[in-house]
């Protein structure tokens, strides 16, 4: 509870600070009076402060599951397939029905995720457990594979320019209203999450003591990689790839609470949150009124973070 | 009662267990004792559900495993499992407390409190209770998977190796503790011993596999015999009688 409150102490100012940075000029009373001050808050301020925050917290859940499912902490949406899976799917239908509804696109979208997370999955079941760290690596070749597929038909088609703004440092300068709208998707998909946060911790300690407590180990497993995928489609389709937020952020919270989820995981949701609005604000100031994209501020905040949580030592446990 | 009838497994083409058949006591505490590879890890695996029967029924109070429903096994067995590396960073009594899951998936009540509390204090894991898994040693890792087993409260216990990492003082207790269970509540264990006089001490059926047949079935005094030992355990053993239990002497 100390954390969820700590954290909103962080994220609430944060966002309050997010609502009143911006290239335009306005005056923060006169919101309800001024139409100018209005139309900058509702159509620009508002919906990025909130695409920030649903990006962050979504992002932080995703990880904590994946994390579940693989056992293994060293892993994020990002390492292992899932985005650049997700961008094939989006290239796929963008190219045979280019026409197609938002909707379908989406659904292409998180299905393909789903199937190259489910690959990855399949491929580290088959590697030697004490090896923890042989599944990043695996993560970082799938990865590696699925985006050259991803480029070279990108390039083929002439489509290289949207396969960029889906992969490369997922920024939220282009937010406004009416753009960022699927990310409710994503962290509706997050409370799913939550909803399950006992059967994700049961199935962490292993199959067989799922299987031992009456639940089913791959029913559990496809519900985690829907909750991934669909997290990670609507990411990457609205801002982008967004680094570090869904392998640091479960790490810290770990470490400090442990992997009862159903308590973490409003925590770790918080958290992504601040971390993200954070680097974002930072973005947004040091080059002011330009901006630096966020996922390059979390490469480098994200970098330092994890550095220092391999080398510190684990917190001991307090009641 | 557990009923096993014909069943074979194998593992690519490597037999693992060859036409079992056997009746399993309710009631009773069970032992199953064999060399390493015998397959009786495998047998009891099996029993649980937490591997897939390929071969053969195996029904537990008359219901057949294949087809009861896995959330209603979870209510009359519950099976702890051989310790894997897998370390979740989860607090003892939250270890604890998923033993309750099968009665109340996800919304704990009272009882199911008193229940998690009853296990901790039963393993001696209460001043441990709010340490981390990954802060605890072997043996202490082990009493809270115990811990869990017995917090899920069903009439079948099976247990993969349950001494694994105990120290003399907790392996006697545990075994006093079952076989205390057995008498007084008429519940039902199945456990998988290594140490052969663990279950000449406290079994009331023993169970000997070797190369994945059953070379021997019954009570201990039937079992327990220093032809059938000498030959389950390529060994020669002696039986000496303490208490009036048999007791294995494989000392040079």
């Amino acid at each position: 509870m100390r954390l969820i409150g700590a954290g909103l102490l962080l994220l609430l100012p944060l966002m309050a600070v997010s609502l009143g940075v911006g290239a335009a000029r306005i005056d923060l009373g006169a919101v309800l009076t001024d139409p100018w001050a209005t139309l900058v808050m509702t159509e620009s301020r508002l919906p990025r402060t909130l695409a920030v925050v649903l990006t962050g917290a979504a992002l932080a859940v995703a990880g904590v599951v994946l994390q579940a499912l693989v056992r293994n902490r060293f892993v994020g949406p990002e390492t292992t397939g899932t985005a650049e899976s997700a961008a094939l799917g989006l290239l796929a239908i963008t190219i045979l029905a280019p026409t197609a509804p938002i909707w379908i696109k989406m659904g292409a979208a998180a299905i393909s995720a789903m199937a190259g997370t489910a690959i990855f999955i399949w491929i580290i079941r088959r590697l030697p457990p004490r090896e923890v760290m042989l599944v990043p690596v695996a993560g970082i070749v799938l990865s590696g594979v699925i985006s050259a597929v991803v480029t070279f038909v990108g390039w083929q088609t002439d489509m290289l320019q949207y396969v960029g703004t889906w992969l490369m440092t997922g920024e939220f300068s282009g937010v406004i209203a009416g753009r960022y709208e699927l990310l409710w998707i994503a962290a509706a998909a997050a409370v799913l999450a939550w909803f399950a946060a006992d059967r994700f911790a049961i199935l962490g300690l292993g199959d067989s003591v799922a299987t031992g407590l009456g639940l089913s180990p791959k029913a559990v497993l496809r519900m985690g990689l829907a909750v991934v995928s669909v997290v990670t489609a609507m990411t990457i389709t609205t801002v982008g790839m967004i680094p570090f937020v869904g392998l640091v952020v479960p790490n810290i919270v770990a470490r400090l609470m442990g992997d009862d989820l159903r308590a973490s995981l409003p925590v770790v949701a918080i958290w992504g949150a601040a971390l993200l609005m954070a680097c974002d604000l930072i973005g947004r100031l040091v080059i002011f009124p330009y901006e630096i994209p966020v996922g390059t501020v979390l490469g480098v905040l994200g970098a330092g973070i994890f550095l220092w949580l391999l080398y510190r030592r684990p917190a001991r446990a307090t009641a | 009662m557990i009923e096993i009838s014909g069943v074979n497994y194998s593992i690519g083409g490597a037999q693992i267990l060859r036409d079992i058949s056997a009746s399993l006591p309710k009631g009773k505490l069970t032992a199953l004792i064999g060399p390493n590879g015998a397959g009786k890890s495998t047998l009891l695996r099996l029993i649980g559900r937490l591997e897939p029967l390929q071969s053969g029924r195996i029904s537990l109070d008359g219901m057949d495993i294949r087809q009861t429903p896995t959330e209603a096994l979870a209510l009359k067995m519950a099976i702890l499992g051989q310790q894997t590396h897998i370390v979740s960073r989860l607090r003892l009594r939250e270890l604890v407390r998923f033993g309750r899951w099968p009665h109340h998936r996800g919304r704990p009540c009272a009882c199911d409190h008193t229940a998690v509390e009853e296990a901790l204090d039963a393993f001696e894991l209460q001043p441990l209770a709010t340490r981390f898994l990954d802060e605890v040693s072997g043996g202490q890792a082990q009493r809270a998977h115990l811990a869990m087993t017995f917090a899920q409260c069903t009439d079948w216990l099976l247990l993969d190796e349950p001494l694994n990492n105990l120290d003399m003082a907790h392996s006697r207790a545990l075994m006093a503790r079952l076989a205390e269970m057995v008498a007084g509540t008429g519940k039902s264990v199945v456990t998988v011993v290594h140490e052969v006089n663990y279950a000449a001490a406290w079994a009331d059926h023993i169970v000997a596999l070797k190369d994945g047949a059953i070379m021997a079935q019954g009570a201990p005094d039937e079992v327990l015999t220093e032809a059938c030992l000498s030959a389950l355990y390529d060994t020669p053993v002696t039986i000496a009688n303490h208490n009036g239990r048999p007791l294995v002497l494989h000392h040079a």
